[in-house]
């Protein structure tokens, strides 16, 4: 019973810290949240109020001029491609709507290609025993290791010499090659029980099947984890996207925005309505997939 | 695989080869990927370092000469300084400051945990460009909130500062920038960190008299060492790579002040198409954080 009074004043003293401390934090949270705020209500503001010297905190009238701006700025076919040696080009649209367009198709590509590549190999390096393996995998860590943008030069060259320079492959190609997802799904794959795989091998399926009926069903939480992973990643990758694209109907949003910021460096109305248009779509994405996302950040770093 | 290699008989030595062959065709579409792109890519990146390359025309051979301009080259100096001063001061704040809020939200409801997480990873997700467009209109010197806030609000200025044009001050906002968008995956890693930590060992530490604090530091914190690792790791490679912030607020200025090593590298590379310069830049670069990593991990393991 002493002792448990002589524990009291601790008790409050913690309490009351952590009370500080929770306030404290909801401060932080506000000013993480603010850069958000502002972009969103300052894409809807007019120009007297995004230029006023006194911070307008929320617009009293809410106006679409910059979106309309930034529509109105630049034009490109929605969509071009060759085929059959004809050339086939859709209707001419706001340049913002293809840039958003090619920033989906590159990021779905790419999620996709690396789920796969990244499930097989990783299925591999769990569970199959083979020669190399040891080289193979401490090839991957240490490429983990190094700055991505270190190999940005070479690849640039290497994509000119194969003739994707300034298309959408040359984004999506290194991002496929980047070998975190490989390293997620092994990480995965290795909770799998052995016997699993080996029963069904037993059972007469061959590789291809225990692969896609048995391995594949049970590492998914993995694959989806490694899926949001790469798509948010490969939005918002903007060095690889400043140096393989160029021309007017490939870039992704991002680069877009960051091109017409060199043009209109103080028309913030329009670089806010650009941001928002670059940012609200992925961070529903996030949003909806939390989850996985945080599941796949945790898995990674489990390094031992 | 190579025990009882005596007694090896032509079955299972077919079935080696079969697993061979299998795990070869499961990783041959990575394999194309990875190698073709990264590895050849990290290869040509030191092989080039040797020449003297440009666009349109043959690589010329010119052995070190690389390096030794890169190492009588000033601004060279001036970014690796920046670029360590980027890293000194943003990786200690970044890991004490994650581990802080870690420590704190991992203690609220499940709910308000996972919504902490989420906001504070949010300018990650938003992207370089959108955060970058915002925090230059924050730090304008006309219309900015920032100068609103220190001269009306609170009164410390008694004039506008132009943040980004500024010498004093470009080096100090871009790092606060980079700290905004750099804790979210730390908090991420170490909410887990401590879900993970030995509840019963906490809970026996509390019952003898531990007080909160011992029980952190005492219990807590030698568990949480690897994540510590990691992220002291990953935080520091992304501190060195800090590049859409420089390129999009300052482009290395004024007067070289925000000048970084990725950011030179651009320049160099993408501006004056001097790519063996570049490279050669690139390797130093990629050599002083596998150093520094290898410090990180040594200091690590011996406690």
């Amino acid at each position: 019973m002493a002792k448990h009074n002589s524990l009291a004043p601790e008790q409050n003293r913690s309490r009351v810290y952590y009370t500080i401390c929770c306030v404290l934090i909801c401060l932080i949270a506000f000013t993480f949240l603010f850069p958000l705020y502002w972009i969103i209500t300052g894409s809807f503001k007019t120009k007297t109020e995004i230029l006023s010297t006194t911070p307008v905190w929320f617009p009293s009238e809410w106006v679409s001029i910059n979106y309309e701006n930034l529509m109105s700025k630049r034009s490109a076919p929605l969509f071009s491609f060759e085929a059959l040696g004809y050339r086939i080009t859709g209707p001419t649209v706001p340049a913002a709507i293809r840039w958003l367009l090619n920033t989906v198709v590159m990021s779905v590509s790419s999620m996709l290609l690396t789920c796969l590549t990244a499930a097989m190999a990783g299925y591999a390096l769990a569970k199959k025993r083979f020669y190399g393996k040891t080289i193979l995998f401490s090839l991957i860590v240490c490429a983990m290791a190094l700055p991505k943008q270190v190999i940005l030069i070479p690849l640039l060259r290497e994509m000119s010499a194969l003739g994707l320079y300034d298309t959408l492959w040359s984004v999506i190609i290194p991002i496929v090659g980047w070998p975190f997802g490989v390293f997620l799904l092994k990480q995965f794959s290795e909770g799998i029980p052995t016997e699993m795989v080996e029963a069904c091998r037993i059972d007469g399926a061959n590789e291809w099947r225990t692969f896609t009926d048995v391995m594949f069903p049970m590492i998914k939480p993995g694959v989806g984890a490694c899926a949001i992973f790469t798509f948010i990643n490969s939005w918002n990758d903007y060095f690889m996207q400043l140096i393989m694209l160029m021309s007017t109907e490939q870039l992704t949003i991002s680069l877009g925005i960051a091109t017409m910021q060199g043009e209109n460096s103080t028309d913030f109305g329009l670089l806010m309505a650009g941001s928002a248009l670059a940012s609200v779509p992925i961070i529903i994405v996030f949003l909806i997939f939390q989850k996985y996302f945080t599941k796949g950040i945790t898995m990674g770093a489990v390094k031992g | 695989m190579v025990k009882n290699q005596v007694s090896y008989n032509n079955r299972q030595r077919r079935l080696v080869m079969q697993e061979n062959i299998a795990a070869y065709l499961f990783l041959l579409p990575f394999l194309f990927f990875f190698v073709g792109f990264v590895l050849y890519p990290m290869f040509m990146c030191v092989y080039t370092s040797f020449f003297d390359a440009t666009m349109g025309r043959e690589d010329i051979f010119i052995g070190l000469d690389n390096y030794i301009t890169l190492f009588q080259d000033e601004v060279f100096w001036i970014a690796l300084k920046n670029t360590l001063l980027i890293v000194v001061v943003s990786v200690p704040i970044t890991c004490a400051f994650s581990m802080w809020v870690a420590s704190i939200i991992s203690k609220m409801s499940v709910a308000a945990t996972s919504a902490f997480r989420c906001i504070f990873y949010l300018p990650v997700v938003t992207g370089s460009v959108a955060v970058t467009m915002v925090w230059k209109w924050m730090f304008n010197n006309y219309y900015g909130i920032f100068n609103y806030l220190g001269k009306d609000v609170l009164g410390i200025l008694d004039k506008p500062i132009n943040w980004l044009g500024d010498e004093r001050y470009a080096l100090g906002c871009i790092i606060l920038i980079l700290l905004t968008t750099s804790v979210g995956q730390p908090i991420v890693l170490y909410v887990s960190a401590l879900d993970n930590v030995d509840k019963s060992l906490v809970e026996a530490a509390e019952v003898d008299g531990a007080t909160s604090m011992q029980a952190f530091w005492k219990i807590k914190w030698p568990q949480m060492m690897p994540t510590t690792l990691y992220i002291l790791v990953i935080t520091t490679i992304n501190s060195f790579q800090c590049f859409a912030l420089i390129q999009l607020l300052t482009s290395g200025g004024p007067n070289n002040s925000t000048m970084t090593i990725m950011y030179y590298i651009y320049y160099n590379a993408f501006k004056l198409y001097k790519y063996g310069y570049g490279n050669a830049m690139g390797v130093i670069l990629a050599i002083i954080i596998a150093i520094l990593s290898a410090i990180q991990f040594k200091a690590g393991q011996e406690k």
